[in-house]
C-alpha cells in the first residue's frame, strides 16, 4: 500500500476529492498535510490539490508557494518523489519554479467549468504509466486562469524533451483551437519537469474517478503512480 | 525613547504584463472603449499597483528593498515586469 499526501492550503477545495480518490476509490492510504507543517510524514506521493489557495490573492499560487511545507516538497521532488499538481496545485508548482511557465487569464476572460477531452501525450511519467500515448481522457476543468504561457524558447524545449504530457483535443484526438478551453500555447493542459517525476495539469482527474460523476477516466493517473512506485521497488503492490 | 535611525519611505510599484505577453483583460477594455467611440485610445494594458511603506535610510536603500520584494513576490518574472517610484 502506498501513502498519498494531500497538501491542504487555506482555500484548497479539491483536497477531499483527491483524498477520496486515493483512499476510497483506489484503496490506498491517504493523509492530509497542512500547509504549515514542515514534514511530509512519510508520504510516497504528494498531491497539490485544486482550489483557491490564499484566495488567489496577488497571483494564483503566489502566496502558497511560500508555505512552510514547500521546502519539504521541493526536497521530495528533487529526490525523485512523484508530485502531482492539479489546477491550483499546478499553479503553485509554476510559482514555486518546480515547473516552467505561468498562467494567464483565460483568453475569453470566462471561468470555464465544463468537461473537456485531453490527449495523453507521454506515458513515461509516474502519473501516466498505465495510460497509452494518444489515449483520450474526459476530465472536468474549473478555472479562470488556465491559459498556459511560457516564452517561445521554453515551449520549444518542452516540446523537444517530450515534456508536454496532456493536450486539449477533440474526441478523435485532433488538437484543434476549438478544443482549447483557455488559449493555452500549443493546447497544453499538462507538463512535467526535466526528471519527469513532477507533473502539473489544469483538468481535475480526482473529480473523475467514478462513473456516476460523469467520467472515471481520471483514475488512471492514480493507478499509474501506484504501478510506478511498485516498479521502482519503493513498495510492494 | 529610542530615536529612529530610519524614516518611513514610500515606494510605488507598478507591475504589468511584459509587452510580449498577450493581455486578454487589456484587450477587452480597449475593445469596450472603442465600442464607446473612444477611437483615440489605442492599446490598453492592465496591471497592478502596490504602495509599500519601507524602513530605509535613503531613497537608494528603499529602491533596493522594493526591487527585492518585487522580484521575489510582487511580480512573476515569467510574464511580468515592474517599475518602481520612491517618495
Amino acid at each position: 500500500m502506498i501513502k498519498f499526501g494531500v497538501v491542504v492550503f487555506p482555500g484548497s477545495n479539491c483536497d477531499h476529492d483527491a483524498h477520496h480518490a486515493a483512499k476510497d476509490v483506489l484503496g490506498q492510504d491517504a493523509d492530509f498535510i497542512w500547509h504549515k507543517d514542515t514534514s511530509l510524514e512519510g508520504a510516497d506521493v504528494i498531491i497539490l490539490p485544486g482550489g483557491f489557495a490564499h484566495g488567489d490573492y496577488l497571483r494564483t499560487g503566489a502566496i502558497a508557494r511560500f508555505s512552510p511545507i514547500m521546502p519539504a516538497i521541493l526536497e521530495f521532488a528533487r529526490a525523485g518523489g512523484p508530485v502531482l499538481g492539479i489546477c491550483n496545485g499546478f499553479q503553485v508548482l509554476l510559482e514555486a519554479g518546480l515547473l516552467p511557465g505561468a498562467m494567464l487569464r483565460n483568453r475569453d476572460l470566462k471561468f470555464h467549468c465544463e468537461q473537456v477531452i485531453v490527449r495523453v501525450e507521454q506515458n513515461d511519467t509516474p502519473f501516466t504509466a498505465r495510460a497509452t500515448a494518444g489515449q483520450r481522457l474526459t476530465l472536468p476543468v474549473a478555472h479562470g486562469e488556465g491559459n498556459y504561457y511560457a516564452p517561445p524558447d521554453v515551449i520549444r524545449e518542452l516540446e523537444a524533451a517530450r515534456r508536454v504530457i496532456f493536450r486539449y483535443s477533440d474526441a478523435r484526438g485532433e488538437v484543434t483551437d476549438a478544443a482549447n478551453p483557455n488559449g493555452s500555447v500549443n493546447n497544453i493542459a499538462g507538463i512535467c519537469n526535466e526528471a519527469r517525476n513532477v507533473v502539473g495539469l489544469m483538468p481535475h482527474p480526482e473529480r473523475a474517478c467514478e462513473a456516476p460523476l460523469g467520467s472515471a477516466d481520471g483514475l488512471v493517473l492514480f493507478e499509474s503512480v501506484v504501478t510506478a512506485l511498485a516498479q521502482r521497488g519503493a513498495i510492494s503492490a | 525613547m529610542k530615536r529612529k535611525m530610519w524614516s518611513a519611505m514610500k515606494a510605488r510599484v507598478f507591475v504589468t504584463l511584459k509587452p510580449s505577453v498577450f493581455d486578454p483583460q487589456g484587450k477587452t477594455i480597449s475593445d469596450a472603449l472603442h465600442s464607446l467611440g473612444y477611437n483615440g485610445v489605442g492599446d490598453v494594458r492592465q496591471g497592478k499597483y502596490f504602495e509599500l511603506e519601507l524602513a530605509a535610510a535613503s531613497a537608494e536603500q528603499a529602491r533596493t528593498l522594493a526591487a527585492e520584494v518585487a522580484d521575489k513576490v510582487l511580480a512573476n518574472p515569467v510574464i511580468e515586469s515592474y517599475r518602481i517610484e520612491i517618495d
